[in-house]
């Protein structure tokens, strides 16, 4: 078996060079996610401060979630499944399969090296936010560091789910539809819209056994002191039980893709 | 045992059939239709170790695709391919890593960085020793002389220097096989000149086995002795040059000056060009001897060459003839 982490680290440096290469972007593309839940944030505070709280959530829980989402969706970005439309009719797609090396691996590792710079570009945003809206919240080290596991954890998650959604443009130019409705359930299922909290019963016992809230919901919990010691470790088990089932996806879904592959436009 | 073998190799698409008009629309939402389009048909040749052999045919011959199915690309849908003892079909690495398929116009390298960077990142992928990634860069780098190439981001370069360098980072890893599809189209005489110059002196010294497509019959000139022709997806030829022109040039033609006015020379052959005292004749090969005695004796000759026709001429000869076959065997079908 081939060691990979050399490719990883090159991938990622290179990965860093062009974000680094292009700051304004970099900002204004940060910026652009960061207005989804900045929204969120002033709209449930405003429910929160009417209403009191729901479920567990007042204004200080909605207020520390929705900036610590922040971080866990700089984390969580993978590539849009679109990508794989546009490499397939471009016939980029060609390129990368003449190499020796799956692009599975040059991707997850390259969108890993765009976040450092992502990050770089978040702390002043954040800075601002925590300035503006005070949340409390005050994770020790051990948290601090097992976040940054469930982070990185949540984002191969997402990163796995969204290339098996991707892989579906082998079949046909046109895979936005399903990728629509994809997006749907994970706005919902996720904790991505609300917390799941505050959602009715049946559908956290949904979001539960789906891979969408270990990758929004689950990170940010943890930071902000919502979980227990045991819902941690279950939470990182279920992180790892949907790597090895995505993962799996994928090699069953490639191996079929490759030779579906028809090079359209090229 | 052939570097490259191919048998019987096939390669047939399924399209959608699509109408054109808001009725036909409609009725393909509940009925799509499909036809099946036989891109590569049958096709058998095997190259040797270190042959270099142009793959010609007229566009949609389905040159493209049999390279992508002999790199891994696309698989098959009949016959056999085997590539330095390899089936590309099954991609494994090491089949990745020592064969390469170069295609023109088509960017491989790191859009915004600059070209440096995309050849260490194809040092790492390709696991080439430190060494002799420096020996070959350096080499590659003066033959093709892109020295200053280097440092530049890959968006700021001409489409001539942007192939220079796609070739370069194509050969640091050494392929032993080089599938090379159209690499100077669209280059002004000197790149083109260049990279053929790169591409002959690489076949040489590194022992490689290349099939080159190109739409530029000096590429082919230049760089090969044999050619495979293939036309609307079936082998029309597999030899050497010389002997397509003798198969399919079917004419020679007979450059002749004379003293004075030109006259008529309708009698000799037919005149395909003339000025004031010089003609040119084509005159099938063999009548060539006897054509040119007659008019050594009959005119007042300043001068008398005899040549074969162009290359390009003997081309499209061929596909013409391929288009021939092709419609014999639609009737002899339909009969």
């Amino acid at each position: 078996m081939r060691n990979l982490l050399p490719i990883y680290g090159i991938e990622a440096r290179m990965s860093m060079q062009r974000q680094a290469q292009y700051r304004g972007a970099a900002f204004i593309s940060v910026l652009g996610f960061l207005i989804e839940p900045i929204v969120y944030l002033i709209v449930w505070r405003t429910v929160a401060q009417q209403a009191g709280s729901i479920n567990g959530y007042g204004v200080e829980e909605f207020t520390s979630y929705y900036i610590v989402w922040t971080l866990v969706r700089v984390f969580n970005l993978a590539l849009a499944p679109g990508a794989w439309d546009w490499w397939v009719r471009s016939g980029r797609i060609s390129n990368d399969l003449l190499h020796p090396i799956d692009p599975y691996h040059r991707n997850l590792a390259g969108m890993a090296g765009a976040k450092v710079v992502w990050i770089a570009v978040w702390v002043p945003v954040a800075a601002f936010l925590v300035l503006l809206f005070r949340p409390e919240f005050s994770p020790n080290l051990l948290e601090a560091s097992t976040f940054l596991v469930a982070a990185w954890a949540g984002y191969v998650v997402r990163f796995n789910v969204l290339w098996v959604l991707g892989l579906v443009s082998f079949w046909t130019t046109r895979a936005e539809a399903l990728v629509e409705v994809v997006v749907a359930m994970e706005l919902l299922l996720s904790g991505r819209l609300v917390p799941m909290a505050v959602m009715p019963p049946w559908v956290q016992a949904i979001s539960a056994w789906m891979p969408f809230k270990w990758t929004f919901e689950f990170p940010i919990e943890l930071l902000i002191g919502q979980l227990s010691a045991a819902e941690i470790w279950r939470g990182l088990g279920m992180q790892l039980l949907w790597m090895a089932i995505s993962g799996s996806a994928i090699v069953l879904v490639w191996k079929r893709a490759i030779r579906k592959f028809t090079a359209v436009g090229t | 045992m052939a570097t490259v073998d191919v048998d019987n190799l096939s390669k047939t698409f399924k399209v959608p059939v699509r109408e054109e008009g808001f009725v036909n629309s409609m009725k393909a939402l509940f009925h799509r239709e499909y036809r099946q389009v036989e891109a590569v048909k049958e096709v058998s040749f095997s190259l040797d170790a270190g042959e270099v052999v142009g793959f010609l045919g007229p566009n949609g011959a389905g040159k493209t695709t049999t390279l992508k199915m002999l790199s891994g690309l696309l698989f098959p849908t009949g016959g056999r391919a085997e590539v330095i003892g390899f089936q590309p079909s099954d991609r494994d690495p090491d089949f990745l890593t020592r064969v390469a398929l170069i295609m023109g116009n088509r960017n491989s390298l790191m859009w915004d960085l600059p070209v440096a960077d995309s050849l260490d990142v194809r040092k790492v992928m390709y696991s080439i020793p430190d060494g002799d990634y420096r020996l070959r860069r350096e080499r590659f780098t003066e033959l093709l002389d892109v020295a200053d190439l280097l440092t530049k981001p890959v968006r700021n370069l001409s489409l001539g220097e942007r192939m220079k360098v796609e070739i370069l980072a194509a050969l640091l890893p050494a392929p032993r096989v080089l599938f090379l599809d159209e690499p100077t189209l669209g280059l002004d005489l000197s790149m083109q000149k260049r990279i053929r110059g790169f591409v002959s002196e690489y076949a040489a010294e590194e022992g490689a086995t290349i099939l080159l497509t190109s739409h530029y019959m000096a590429d082919v000139t230049a760089l090969c002795e044999r050619v495979i022709v293939i036309h609307q997806g079936r082998l029309l030829f597999d030899g050497d040059l010389a002997e397509l022109s003798e198969r399919f040039g079917g004419i020679k033609t007979i450059t002749v000056s004379v003293t004075g006015d030109l006259p008529d020379l309708g009698p000799y052959g037919t005149l395909t060009e003339h000025t004031a005292g010089k003609g040119v004749l084509a005159v099938p090969r063999t009548d060539v001897a006897a054509v040119a005695s007659r008019l050594l004796a009959d005119l007042d000759v300043l001068d008398l060459s005899i040549e074969d026709p162009p290359i390009e001429d003997v081309i499209e000869r061929t596909f013409a003839s391929g288009d021939d076959v092709e419609r014999e065997s639609d009737e002899a079908t339909t009969e």
